[in-house]
């Protein structure tokens, strides 16, 4: 033990604490994020120090590819690309525990030149399954929702069984690992397979429970860090990764309440009819009243109390800086405006509400489900952008719809609600939505951008 | 390795994941993106393993995993630290 390097850990740790709980205000998050990487910094440099970093120049290599690839990166993402990026990095993060584990392992061996132990073989097995298995799988993620691969929910015959399969496997191998730990095909063998069951276990997760998975991919590289924390026996490391495992852990739970749907229904591939976003027979009866952009306007402009309901639809339009506009149109008329902000709306936790503070809506008029759903009855004009699950009234009473006991905004109960989408074609959940056919909602149709911006330049006018 | 170090060291994570789960239960969901990329950045503390492995005396397949190891984990520390600084400084009040 290097008592000073352990103490520079004990302060990062201390850092990576505070700089969480300062996360928990926008007016502190700033700092907060600086603080936290100011004890990275510390535990960072401290670790150049260790007794056993004697040559510098691959640390040098791999930190320069790295910053520049990072940073590029960081800078260059859009806001919408947000969940992509979050989802890389979880990816990279899960990546570097795998194969700190692994260099670990043959350190054991050819550096240390020590016995292993059961418990090396253990904690480098459980370190390895997790990282791989978070590598892969965040890739997958990353490729949903960047489009290169469909965000539909893909199922074929024998999927969980043969997932299931896989990671007895692994678990076996782990297990003769531990009988037999110089035999390094075993643990390669223990790799190739995690990384083929992160593919195979985010695969079947359809576009719209994408916050589910990237709040458990999360919580899994936090967790591949806390693993390999055991491998080397660091305390600092150890502490950070279940920082973020608890965090990930939270923000699932959050998203598998906000959809009513447990865990494990999500995780393995859940409603039967999701993701077929084509259009379907309409099946309820009724007419559906459309308006457009001048009447509107004129609606607006009566209007007292107005909500508006981002959803996924508002971040494929870009239309987060039409409806900033929209925003300061009404507010500057002495409208009383606010956001209403469903949990699961955009594919990851707080998605619409960077975009909005994107487009500079100040964050203190975006509220949360629980904050606002009660003041609907008051409301004037509900205007839902892009959303359309979320608001669906069969959630409350139709105990045959697949979304039956999801939480929703309560849209319905403002004495008119405005819905902007491009058709009356289905949600994610793949069911009709009974809330257009109200007597009190209006179709506005088009995409998000466009109509708002009309709105906007009609609002203007008058 | 003695049952007494794993011991301590499961203490020590058990204890980590209570102050974690607190802690986040008190960010208010506008700043659930951020805190994603910014815990994602401070699970990048991998990298003092990577560090270490990369920065060995005797060039070893260990080295080349640590390579490897230190560019992922210096990615996800500078992308994440920077990205999660980037959104927070767009969060204003009126």
């Amino acid at each position: 033990m290097q008592v000073p390097i352990e103490i520079s850990y004990l302060i990062a740790s201390v850092l990576f604490i505070f700089g969480i709980k300062q996360l928990a205000s926008p007016k502190t998050a700033r700092k907060g994020n600086l603080t936290a990487a100011t004890g990275m910094f510390i535990a960072i440099v401290a670790t150049l120090f260790d007794k056993h970093v004697l040559t510098f120049e691959w640390i040098i290599i791999g930190v320069i590819i790295g910053a520049l690839a990072g940073s590029i990166m960081a800078l260059k993402v859009p806001m919408t690309g947000m969940p992509q990026m979050v989802g890389l990095l979880n990816g990279f993060g899960g990546a570097a525990s795998m194969l700190v584990a692994l260099s670990e392992y043959y350190k054991i061996q050819n550096v240390y030149k020590i016995d292993f132990t059961t418990y090396h073989t253990v904690t480098i097995s459980l370190s390895v399954l997790i990282g791989a298995v978070t590598f892969t799988g965040s890739l997958i993620a990353f490729g949903k929702l960047q489009g290169i691969i469909t965000g539909k929910v893909v199922k074929y015959p024998g999927q969980h069984p043969f997932n299931l399969f896989l990671l007895l496997l692994v678990i076996a191998e782990a297990v003769y690992f531990s009988l037999n730990p110089t035999n390094e095909w075993l643990i390669l063998s223990m790799v190739s397979i995690s990384l083929v069951l992160g593919v195979l276990l985010v695969l079947p997760i359809g576009g719209a429970d994408m916050p589910v998975a990237i709040s458990l991919l999360n919580s899994y590289s936090g967790l591949a860090g806390s693993a390999t924390g055991f491998v080397l026996q660091n305390n600092g490391l150890i502490i950070a990764g279940a920082l973020v495992g608890a965090s990930g852990i939270i923000l699932t739970n959050i998203m598998c309440k906000g959809m009513n749907r447990s865990l494990m229904n999500v995780v393995l591939g859940g409603w039967e009819s999701a993701g077929s976003s084509g259009p379907t027979v309409q099946t309820i009866k009724g007419n559906v009243k459309a308006v457009e952009a001048e009447e509107l306007a004129m609606l607006f402009d009566s209007a007292e109390n107005i909500i508006v309901v981002p959803g996924y639809g508002m971040a494929v339009a870009q239309a987060q800086h039409a409806v900033r506009d929209l925003f300061n149109i009404l507010e500057s008329k002495g409208k009383n405006i606010r956001f209403a902000i469903h949990p699961v709306a955009g594919r990851m936790p707080g998605h619409m509400n960077v975009l909005l503070a994107e487009a500079q809506v100040p964050y203190d008029k975006l509220y949360a489900m629980e904050d606002i759903n009660d003041d609907f009855p008051n409301i004037d004009i509900a205007f839902v952008i892009g959303a359309n699950d979320v608001v669906n009234p069969a959630a409350r009473h139709d105990k045959n719809s697949p979304i039956y006991g999801m939480p929703i905004l309560n849209v319905d109960y403002a004495k008119t609600v405005v819905i902007n989408k491009r058709s009356l074609n289905v949600g994610y959940a793949g069911i009709e939505n009974e809330l257009f056919f109200y007597p009190n909602a209006l179709m506005y149709f088009g995409d998000a951008k466009e109509s708002v911006n009309k709105l906007v330049h009609e609002l203007k006018e008058l | 390795m003695e049952g007494f170090t794993l011991l301590m060291l499961i203490y020590v994570f058990v204890l980590a994941m209570l102050v974690g789960f607190e802690l986040i239960t008190k960010v208010p969901p506008t700043l659930h993106t951020p805190l994603m990329s910014g815990s994602n950045a401070i699970s990048g503390v991998t990298i003092i393993g990577a560090l270490i492995s990369a920065g060995l005396e005797q060039f070893t397949i260990s080295t080349i995993l640590g390579l490897l190891a230190v560019i992922f984990a210096t990615i996800n520390v500078v992308g994440g630290f920077l990205v999660t600084d980037r959104m927070l400084k767009m969060f204003k009040k009126k």
